[in-house]
């Protein structure tokens, strides 16, 4: 355990190759040619979207926008370890998580462009929408997972958060609980070195792996931009939930690529040289360049992962520009499952005062 | 059909911003989210990329021009459709950018450009509060000052120790004659006379030479794992030291001049065909060498109870006479103090001593790539009247080459 914090877990080196260790290739054992290429695919296509989903910020068709740029291996490979009945609590930076439980990129803006309060529904496809307070999902996912344990569920939850997130009293109070009634939830940190501005030694002075020994619990340092160890670590640690085994923490070390989100300057807190240091550790080039030696590329492979992400680009933007926009009385819509009478005095509150504006345009004109 | 790209808000609320380049001309044909140009808010720097794939109309912004959100900016023709999309109210925030609001908040003076480089990346050092206020009034960079505090954080005194500003209630006592002895004189008897005499003894009369190997030697280190679970083992010394035993045991067979002695008053060299296997030890009394006699006979397991009997009762003082004396060749093991390597004398009488550095995880090149290694470094000490640098070395690689592979060691059990 100390060694993989110390020597953070890693299948394929920066150059492609693979490392051997026999304890977590054994994890990944099923994973062959194949398999490999879909993940590759998964890499791209959620490296597509995001860039899509930048420019349309950009085109003023989003609010905002938090990139993933260098960290879809972190999340791919971490949601690929799930399986269907697992639930997934995700911050606002896991739109590849969201994309790999089966999110239609169509919707996947929605909140994003201000038009809607959600923008898919999570249980049917056991992931949540964004949580944009910092941490806070850390203790929805505990809540889940020991929902599930009671009820006897063999299922994993998983929580999403940064490195920022670990200085948060939600994260903090959700690894104290999970672990003292030994809640089936796995901590999925992408420690991607910022919390906005803040270097993540400013956060803690020890690796954020570290930071879980105190609870008791578990940890795992993972090389985040490695996809195939990050999926071997998961589902170590989902299993290990399913078992009744009780909590895992996992700090995927990767690198925010890009700014925080669309409104930051990233040149201003951090030296260009650090950011090709970790060029050189792309997530998507590593598994390219395995694939690359184990001879599983060719034209018409790239060709076919090309045409998909374009298309899943293609059905981001227009399912942004063309997201209907809601009806201003829609803002008391899904506030509560059932009827609730302080809210439908407000919503007539509301429609008698935007009634009050009927002639005033046609009177100005 | 022409459109018109609206400056959009670029920032959760931004008013306005500076057009600072194009990266398209007039006339060019553009491609869905090509970088049309670069826009500078009062938050970050940014390219802008073209909604629209067509053909550039028209730049209706200059560079260097601070425009409001929801100015047109540029203008392009495409070749699809031929309707304006009905125009968006904004609902919340006001997404997709709209006509420029009637009033406009007075203009800002647009940011400037982060300058280059300016990158603070380093930690706060320790400091005790007072301490920091010291530094600051006497405009010192607590970065500069070695703190000798706890954990090495800065203190108040080591503050005023570097300006020379200390100002101690009373000067410094002149050394009085009452102080405690400034030096100890300790008789030189027992243990370290009889060390000093085998040290001065070996050193002036075998002429000494040192090789060294530095080796990878975690497949040893996961044989010592496996080793320790083996209920045989139970309550045993399991170390690097033990197959460094073995190894060396072997090595000696195929390399019997290191297991000999120069007899000067006969003209002759003894090879012995037993090994005594000298184990240096760090006693409370000083060092002494007991040996394991017939090493060669022991198995590994025998070996292993041996050395931590050996050492054991070494390390209690009560070691015999015949433990101490008869070896044939010694080990030393400064490893256990975490020094990567040693130049060690030999013990009198015997022609070979093995070192044993500290193992360390290192960053070293396995199967033509850097990985994290268990590593130490061996040297071996031996009589040049009696060995020869081929022997010396091929002994050293011999022993490098069964840690580095401990399963070569099977050849010889």
């Amino acid at each position: 355990m100390v060694d993989t914090i110390a020597y953070p877990v890693q299948l394929i080196q920066p150059d492609g190759r693979r490392v051997f260790r026999p304890d977590y290739t054994s994890l990944v054992r099923d994973i062959g040619p194949d398999q490999l290429r879909d993940l590759y695919e998964d890499l791209v296509v959620a490296r597509r979207m995001d860039v899509e989903a930048v420019a349309l910020q950009r085109q003023g068709e989003l609010g905002l926008w938090a990139p993933l740029l260098g960290q879809e291996a972190a999340q791919v490979g971490s949601a690929r370890a799930l399986r269907p009945d697992d639930y997934a609590f995700i911050s606002y930076r896991e739109h590849a998580v969201a994309y790999c439980r089966g999110v239609d990129p169509g919707v996947m803006t929605r909140m994003w462009r201000g038009c809607a309060h959600f923008a898919w529904d999570p249980s049917s496809v056991n992931v949540t929408n964004p949580a944009i307070v910092v941490g806070s999902q850390g203790l929805h996912a505990t809540g889940y997972a020991m929902g599930a344990h009671l009820d006897g569920a063999e299922i994993a939850t998983i929580a999403y958060f940064g490195d920022g997130a670990t200085s948060q009293g939600d994260i903090a109070e959700a690894l104290g609980f999970s672990m003292s009634f030994n809640a089936p939830v796995v901590f999925f940190c992408q420690n991607n070195q910022f919390a906005i501005s803040e270097p993540v030694h400013l956060q803690s002075p020890v690796p954020i792996a570290q930071r879980a020994a105190g609870y008791g619990m578990p940890a795992v340092r993972v090389d985040g931009n490695d996809v195939l160890a990050v999926l071997a670590v998961t589902r170590q640690a989902t299993q290990r939930a399913r078992e009744g085994s009780g909590p895992t923490f996992i700090e995927a070390v990767t690198y925010r690529m890009g700014p925080h989100t669309t409104s930051d300057d990233p040149t201003r807190y951090r030296a260009a040289a650090e950011t090709e240091v970790w060029k050189a550790r792309d997530p998507i080039d590593r598994i390219r360049r395995l694939l690359d030696r184990e001879d599983l590329l060719d034209d018409v492979f790239l060709a076919r992962v090309q045409a998909t992400a374009d298309d899943v680009a293609a059905r981001l933007r227009s399912g942004t520009v063309e997201a209907p926009d809601p009806a201003p009385l829609d803002l008391f819509e899904h506030v509560y499952s059932t009827d609730h009478p302080l809210i439908d005095e407000e919503r007539e509150q509301y429609a008698a005062y935007l009634a009050g504006f009927a002639g005033i345009e046609e009177a100005l004109s | 059909m022409a459109h018109e790209f609206r400056l959009p808000d670029l920032g959760e609320g931004l008013t306005e911003a500076e057009l600072v380049s194009w990266a398209v001309d007039v006339g060019q044909t553009i491609a869905l989210n090509q970088v049309i140009g670069e826009v500078e808010t009062a938050k970050a720097l940014v390219e802008l990329p073209s909604p629209y794939a067509g053909v550039v109309e028209e730049l209706l912004v200059s560079p260097g021009t601070t425009v409001p959100v929801g100015t047109p900016i540029i203008r392009i023709t495409t070749d699809a459709g031929t309707e304006e999309p009905p125009a968006r109210t904004p609902v919340l925030v006001g997404y997709g950018p709209g006509a420029p609001a009637a009033s406009k908040r007075a203009r800002r003076k647009t940011v400037t450009a982060p300058e280059a480089g300016a990158v603070p990346d380093r930690r706060r050092p320790d400091a005790s509060p007072a301490a920091r206020a010291a530094a600051r009034e006497l405009g010192i960079d607590l970065d500069l000052i070695a703190g000798t505090g706890p954990s090495g954080a800065v203190t108040r005194s080591d503050v005023e120790a570097r300006t020379g500003s200390a100002r101690p209630d009373t000067p410094p006592a002149p050394e009085s004659p009452q102080s405690p002895e400034r030096e100890t004189r300790t008789p030189i008897r027992s243990v370290r006379k009889q060390t000093a005499d085998a040290m001065v003894r070996s050193a002036f009369t075998a002429p000494h030479v040192t090789e060294f190997v530095t080796v990878d030697v975690t497949r040893s280190m996961e044989l010592l794992d496996r080793l320790r679970e083996l209920p045989e083992f139970e309550g045993l010394s399991v170390t690097p030291l033990t197959l460094v035993a073995k190894a060396m045991v072997v090595a000696l067979r195929e390399n019997p001049s290191l297991n000999a002695s120069w007899d000067g008053e006969h003209q002759e060299i003894v090879t012995k065909h037993y090994v005594n296997l000298g184990i240096a030890a760090a006693t409370p009394r000083g060092l002494v060498v007991p040996n394991v006699k017939e090493a060669q006979t022991l198995s590994l397991l025998e070996l292993c109870r041996a050395i931590t009997e050996l050492t054991a009762t070494a390390r209690s003082g009560r070691a015999t006479p015949a433990q101490l004396t008869g070896g044939t060749a010694s080990i030393t093991n400064v490893g256990v103090f975490g020094v990567d390597a040693g130049t060690p004398i030999l013990n009198p009488g015997e022609s070979a001593i093995l070192c044993l550095g500290s193992v360390t995880r290192r960053p070293w090149v396995h199967e033509d790539e850097l990985a994290v290694r268990w590593v130490t470094t061996l040297s071996v000490s031996f009589d040049h009247r009696v060995v020869d640098g081929e022997q010396g070395s091929r002994f050293l690689a011999s022993v490098a080459g069964m840690l580095h592979d401990p399963a070569s060691l099977l050849a010889h059990l």
